[in-house]
């Protein structure tokens, strides 16, 4: 592991091993914060961050962190930085951090976060570790990039608050699709990336857990 | 020794040191940020309690400065108990949040007074009001606050000058659950308020949340709004600092002097 080149460090994680699409992980504010453009980016933004700093802050002390107490340290430093990109959104983007609201706060508990750090941080150098973190940043906001685009281009018929489809109720002919503003419709269209993913990239398609065989009842005793 | 430092941080020594340090480090940190972002935050909330004072009348122009339309409002610090101005307060330093919790300046609510559940309530509020061409009051708009599921909404509540009507109703602060109680925010649902009648012709408070949807051709619908779905306790939080706020304990007496003015 420790072999891989920085570059591949860095994209594998976008199209390759989607922390998403592949790992099915972070689904949770996926869904929620996807209903405009403008919050999935900033949550990005700060999702990203927190995942690079913590990867690289975790790893410059990985040799002293005390295994017993390994998890709570990394939740620690999670934390801290959580609470840093929260108050600096407080101060400097102050309307989408209302509407991110708790959101930005429950980073903490993003898998990915917590999954960098133990899987990739704790056994790599800082400057590896930080790549791994932008990159698997990088392969969260692919999929909330490309789900908020669909959510607020077909749920309100704009794209970061400028109108692009006319709205049938404001003389327009654009009928939005309210389903698309509800968190149910996240699922659908992270569905349908994964199902697109998965038929250009057949590896990544899993092999089903068991096979049913049809066992001839002289061999079943 | 070899290998102390390798057996060292797995020891109880090491295992307690590596957990301080980690925490100090991590404190300093999160307090260094809160501090250092601690004004532009303040100012952030202020510029929002401004634009959220000029949209509950419904004033707002997003294309201009907030601080430049809000120079249309005359801020004044008011006695509860008497209903008058109490020019002896100053408006520039005086917070209304903060004066409900200094003894001093506040009053305990008996459990029959306190509907709104605020326990304390100040002795001067702060309203902020839009005069017209002659000098009478056009819209005055009141800080209002209450529980409601999990926390206190703190909001406005808009009223024409004649004190009976009202503008509108806005929350800036609220920590209910998003999509459920949270729609206290949607605008669907504020746009409800506008036109609604606070008060009967005897002054008594009637403005009320009721569960489900106002049926208009009932003579008291003019006093109800809809209930939020799914959000039975939030709703009833605001139908009580509804009537808390408009009762005589809140701002009746203010508001009958400016309606008979």
């Amino acid at each position: 592991m420790a072999e891989e080149s920085p570059k591949k460090v860095l994209l594998d994680p976008l199209l390759d091993n989607n922390p998403i699409a592949l790992q099915i992980l972070g689904i949770c504010s996926a869904l929620a914060v996807t209903s405009s453009l403008l919050t999935s980016l900033i949550m990005c933004l700060a999702l990203t961050s927190v995942v690079a700093c913590s990867n690289a802050s975790i790893s410059m002390i990985r040799n002293q962190i005390p295994s017993s107490i390994r998890i709570i340290v990394q939740m620690t430093i999670i934390a801290s930085l959580v609470i840093v990109v929260d108050q600096v959104l407080k101060a400097y983007a102050f309307e989408v951090s209302k509407k991110l609201s708790v959101f930005v706060g429950l980073i903490i508990t993003n898998c990915i976060v917590m999954g960098r750090a133990e899987a990739f941080a704790m056994k790599n150098p800082p400057g590896v570790a930080f790549l791994d973190g932008l990159g698997n940043g990088l392969g969260y906001s692919l999929i909330l990039i490309v789900v908020g685009t669909v959510r607020e281009l077909f749920g309100s018929g704009s794209l970061l608050g400028y109108q692009i489809l006319p709205l049938a109720t404001e003389g327009g002919w654009y009928q939005p699709n309210g389903l698309l503003l509800l968190p149910p419709s996240a699922f659908f269209i992270i569905g349908i990336f994964i199902w697109i993913l998965r038929s250009r990239k057949t590896e990544q398609v899993e092999h089903p857990d068991y096979q049913i065989h049809e066992v001839h009842r002289s061999e079943a005793a | 020794m070899p290998g102390l430092m390798q057996k060292g941080k797995d020891s109880v020594f090491g295992t307690v040191l590596v957990a301080l340090a980690v925490c100090l480090v991590c404190s300093v940190v999160v307090s260094f940020a809160a501090v250092s972002l601690r004004p532009v935050q303040d100012n952030n909330k202020t510029v929002d309690r401004k634009r959220n004072i000029l949209s509950v009348v419904g004033m707002l122009d997003p294309s201009k400065p907030v601080d430049e339309q809000f120079s249309q409002f005359e801020t004044r610090v008011i006695d509860f108990d008497t209903g008058e101005y109490a020019p002896e307060m100053n408006t520039e330093e005086f917070d209304q949040r903060k004066s409900s919790k200094d003894p001093e300046l506040s009053i305990n609510l008996t459990a029959e007074q306190d509907l709104a559940d605020i326990k304390r309530r100040e002795k001067y509020g702060q309203v902020y009001l839009v005069r017209n061409d002659d000098d009478s009051i056009r819209f005055m708009v009141l800080p209002v606050r209450g529980y409601g599921l999990w926390s206190t909404l703190y909001g406005f509540l808009a009223l024409e000058g004649d004190g009976k009507t009202i503008v509108g109703l806005s929350f800036y602060e609220h920590a209910e659950t998003p999509g459920l109680g949270g729609e206290v925010d949607n605008p669907k649902w504020k746009a409800l308020w506008r036109g609604k009648k606070a008060y009967d012709e005897e002054w008594e408070p009637r403005a009320t949340v009721i569960k489900g949807t106002v049926d208009p051709s009932r003579e008291e619908s003019k006093y109800q709004v809809d209930g939020l779905g799914g959000a039975t306790l939030t709703s009833r939080g605001v139908d009580h600092l509804i009537h808390f706020w408009l009762s005589e304990d809140g701002y009746k007496p203010f508001i009958q002097r400016v309606a008979d003015a």
